[in-house]
């Protein structure tokens, strides 16, 4: 079904209201699906938007007939009847009618919707507090695993870069990694979530499945084309809520094949000999990296916090004191706040984000945490 | 207690109620359901302005992309208690307000069956109201977590989250024992010949609502009770990593929250069903079938919880089931809408500012229906939950939907609780710009929704831009009517015309027929015989 009745109907609807020239850069519908099903939504919106319209024209239609030719200033008599069973009957069963037959096609929809079995590829999406973690679980491309941040810059959130974001397209809308797919393949998606709930959405690929901490929730997309689909996290999860968007990428079958081969290079050279020395300041400058991925947010970049709501860090006595406190502290988080159990992230990443705190702003333990000392204590 | 009976009490019995403590006692202590419906009303336009301040925050920083002029944290606390206060201090209390006005008038009775219960439930809304304030000034600002209070964020909030218990618990005292006092007045003070089917709507509806509330506000008290208990006690009701489900929380919240929707737009219906028969000229048309409507609509409402959470995750069978008992709804809500526009079929219309807000309610609250039976479908519904279309929606049901009800019963009964006429022309230019903002903010909203913006985020991408800067300019539109609003009602308690004993000749219960305007301190001394 074509979209142009309900481009109509938006317009009408937006034009009784007031008239703007250029309609052309305000989006008034769904966003283009890139899927079958989401197609199928579209049209399925479509649909009972129109019939919702057409309605509302007969419903409206009699009572503005009644507004311009029952008024009594134009000397209109008020008739006095009160009831009518015929008329009351049909304005019961008619619209009972209608609702069913809308509950036929959105049922087929629905029973697709939800039939995630034999699927190409599955990832798992993990929400954070406030990041995406991904796991290729089974399918070609097994065992690749990677977290996805926002990459917008701080200055163009904060507006000491305002040039800059109104020359962004995909101003907070851009990951440093993206969840890559091959096009026509089944992907089904497993949601989960690390603390709070929060929620997987892609416009395009017209997928959104929370992710709850605890349980394993699915959705599904087979993507038509090859390109870029952005979306964002769609349950209130914290401050950051507005910034954990989710990019998917869609590739050719060989491309797709090619940036597994890269990605499994890539976590073989990753791989940190677990011999390895580790010096203070190799320690420093892989956890000012972490930091700025995990802590950032809370904490800030000053390590000062947010007064009130976010401790700092800078002169805390957690971070000035005994190691092993505050290793035990990341690894469990603390009850009935917003500093989470960071378990999830590898031994040498947390040494590594430790020592960068302990050695920054005002704190100068001139200490370093060996990835060891925080195996130790898992 | 003593103390509160003065010497001057020793009178015949018969003037012994005419007297009332002066000044600041004579609210305090008030037990008059007047006096008590008063203070809701005027409470509830407090609550309405301090929840609109919070709505046009968040609009400020929505006017443009980038965090301007407020963090993100703040952001959140302001989403949360802008909901909070405006449901639960702002448009149940304005309702409550024109129960206790209206009932006893209505169904001629003297006073509200309880009335030292009458007083109690309303002193325990400012408390409440100033622990949601006091909850901005906690350590680390106010709970950032939705005005829903989804578990585990909730669990993991500040202080703040404490004080927001406890102010949902007070409030649901409140409104407990406002509804007893609601279903045992209509019960057993009805005047000779006053029948149930005889009973104008708006007591019908308020009798239906009460029922609502007295079985789901429990239902709140206990989620939030067990958020409660999360937080301090080491229960894990909503928390997995304990044995808990947090899906569970919404669950609990919802089978409140649902007929909670509906404890809102049934006193409205009532007002809008005594609004639209007086200036049609016309009885209300199907008064049988709009009772049973109404009890079918409360009745269902606790059936379709989980439309809320069609994104949350639960079996097939079970979406399918909550699919068609939403959908299900429209019919009696239907029913509903062409009533009314029957009433007005061939009646002799006149459009005074009540009439004005009722056809505004109307159409409105129509198109916001019409929305809701579009997220009602599954499919669609996963696109468009949690976007912007969905805050579009709520806002046509509860802005358009009970507000604008409201505006059309405090213009209706100003007259007779006042004595005194409004000034028209101003209550018309406040019709058309509350109607002309209200749609400027919200109707772009469903297009943002549509072309996937999240709702509760400070800062979005450019593409939305347009859409919300237009939204913004309407909101801040719409705040500024209401002052003339508030200049309006003062005005016409001050200095407006004398008003009649029937305002509006289309007007035909007993309010309008038997009392003068203002009505007696004790609306009826011996009850009235209805025919």
């Amino acid at each position: 079904m074509s979209n142009k009745g309900f481009k109509k109907l938006a317009a009408a609807g937006a034009l009784f209201f007031w008239s703007v020239a250029a309609w052309a850069e305000f989006k008034l519908n769904l966003q283009t699906p890139n899927t079958v099903l989401g197609e199928k939504i579209y049209d399925l919106h479509t649909i009972i938007t129109v019939i919702c319209f057409v309605i509302f024209v007969g419903v409206f239609g009699f009572m503005f007939y009644a507004v311009f030719k029952h008024r009594k200033s134009v000397g209109h008599k008020a008739a006095q009847f009160h009831e009518n069973t015929a008329v009351e009957v049909a304005w019961t069963l008619i619209p009972a009618v209608i609702l069913v037959a809308l509950a036929v096609p959105a049922t087929g929809t629905l029973i697709t919707m939800r039939d995630s079995s034999e699927a190409d590829l599955t990832i798992k999406a993990t929400g954070y507090q406030w990041k995406w973690g991904y796991d290729y679980l089974k399918g070609e491309g097994e065992g690749i695993s990677f977290y996805s941040t926002l990459s917008t810059p701080r200055a163009q959130i904060d507006g000491t870069d305002v040039a800059g974001r109104n020359a962004n397209p995909n101003y907070l809308l851009e990951t440093d990694t993206h969840v890559v797919v091959p096009v026509g393949k089944k992907i089904r998606i497993l949601t989960t979530a690390a603390d709070v709930i929060h929620a997987w959405y892609v416009p395009a690929l017209a997928v959104k499945q929370d992710a709850v901490p605890g349980f394993i929730r699915d959705t599904w997309f087979k993507a038509e084309k090859v390109g870029i689909y952005r979306g964002q996290c769609a349950e209130l999860c914290g401050k950051e809520h507005g910034f954990m968007p989710i990019v998917v990428e869609v590739m050719e079958p060989a491309a797709y094949t090619a940036w597994v081969g890269a990605q499994q290079k890539k976590a073989v050279a990753a791989k940190v000999d677990p011999e390895k020395t580790w010096t203070l300041e190799d320690l420093k400058a892989h956890g000012e990296k972490i930091y700025a991925q995990n802590c950032v947010a809370c904490h800030q970049t000053t390590g000062m916090g947010v007064p009130g709501a976010f401790p700092a860090l800078s002169g805390s006595k957690v971070v000035n004191g005994p190691k092993d406190d505050q290793i035990k502290l990341i690894l469990n988080g603390k009850q009935g706040t917003a500093m989470n159990a960071f378990k999830h992230l590898s031994d040498v990443d947390l040494a590594a984000a430790i020592t960068y705190t302990r050695n920054s702003w005002n704190n100068k333990t001139g200490d370093a945490t060996a990835p060891a000392e925080v195996k130790a204590l898992r | 207690m003593s103390a509160a009976h003065a010497p001057t009490h020793d009178h015949g019995h018969d003037d012994h109620h005419a007297h009332k403590p002066s000044g600041i006692m004579r609210w305090v202590a008030s037990t008059n359901h007047k006096d008590i419906g008063t203070m809701y009303l005027w409470f509830s336009f407090t609550m309405f302005l301090v929840g609109g301040v919070m709505a046009l925050i968040i609009r400020s920083e929505l006017f443009q992309p980038g965090l301007q002029i407020v963090k993100p944290e703040f952001f959140n606390s302001m989403t949360t208690y802008h909901g909070l206060i405006m449901v639960f201090g702002a448009i149940m209390p304005a309702f409550v307000g024109f129960a206790n006005w209206l009932i006893p008038m209505q169904i001629g009775a003297p006073d509200m069956a309880f009335p030292r219960m009458n007083n109690l439930s309303f002193w325990l809304l400012p408390p409440a109201a100033l622990l949601l304030i006091a909850a901005q000034f906690m350590p680390g600002g106010g709970a950032g977590v939705g005005w829903t209070l989804y578990a585990p964020l909730s669990t993991q909030a500040g202080p703040a989250m404490d004080l927001t218990i406890f102010a949902i618990h007070i409030l649901g005292m409140s409104s407990i024992m406002g509804s007893i006092n609601i279903i045992t007045t209509i019960l057993n003070m009805r005047a000779p010949g006053m029948t149930m089917m005889k009973m104008p709507m708006f007591c019908w509806t308020w009798l239906i609502t009460a029922y609502l509330l007295v079985a789901v506000m429990p239902v709140l008290a206990g989620a939030v009770t067990m958020t409660l208990t999360d937080r301090h006690f080491g229960t894990h009701f909503f928390n997995a990593a304990g044995g808990g489900d947090p899906v569970l929380y919404q669950h609990i919240f919802w089978f409140f929250g649902h007929p909670e929707v509906y404890i809102i737009a049934i006193p409205a219906f009532g007002v809008i069903s005594q609004v639209i028969p007086a200036f049609s000229r016309k009885p209300l048309f199907g008064y049988a079938s709009m009772v049973y409507a109404t009890a079918s609509i409360a009745i269902l409402s606790f059936m379709v919880w989980a439309h809320h959470m069609y994104t949350a995750g639960m079996p097939v069978e079970a979406q399918l089931y909550f699919m068609y008992a939403t959908v299900l709804i429209a019919v009696p809500t239907g029913v509903k809408v062409f009533n009314w526009v029957a009433t007005m079929w061939k009646g002799a219309l006149t459009f005074e500012t009540p009439m004005l807000f009722a056809i505004g309610f109307l159409f409105l609250f129509t198109l916001g229906g019409f929305t809701g039976l579009v997220l009602s479908i599954v499919p669609v519904d996963v696109q468009l939950h949690d976007t912007y279309y969905v805050v579009a929606h709520f806002h046509y049901v509860m802005v358009a939907g009970a507000l604008f009800s409201a505006f059309a019963g405090i213009y209706f009964w100003l007259p007779k609780w006042t004595g005194r006429m409004y000034n028209e022309t101003l209550g018309k230019w406040h019709f058309w710009l509350s109607l002309v903002f209200f749609n400027v903010t919200f109707f772009v909203q469903h297009f943002l929704g549509l072309a996937g913006m999240p709702r509760r985020i400070p800062d979005y991408a450019l593409q939305f831009a347009e859409f919300n800067m237009i939204s913004t300019i309407g909101a801040f539109g719409f705040g500024l009517s209401q002052l003339l609003f508030l200049y309006i009602v003062i005005n016409c308690i001050r200095s407006g015309e004398k008003a009649a004993e029937r305002q509006w000749e289309g007007a035909d219960s007993l309010e309008w027929t038997h009392l003068p305007s203002p009505a007696p301190w004790h609306s009826f001394e011996t009850p009235p015989v209805v025919k």
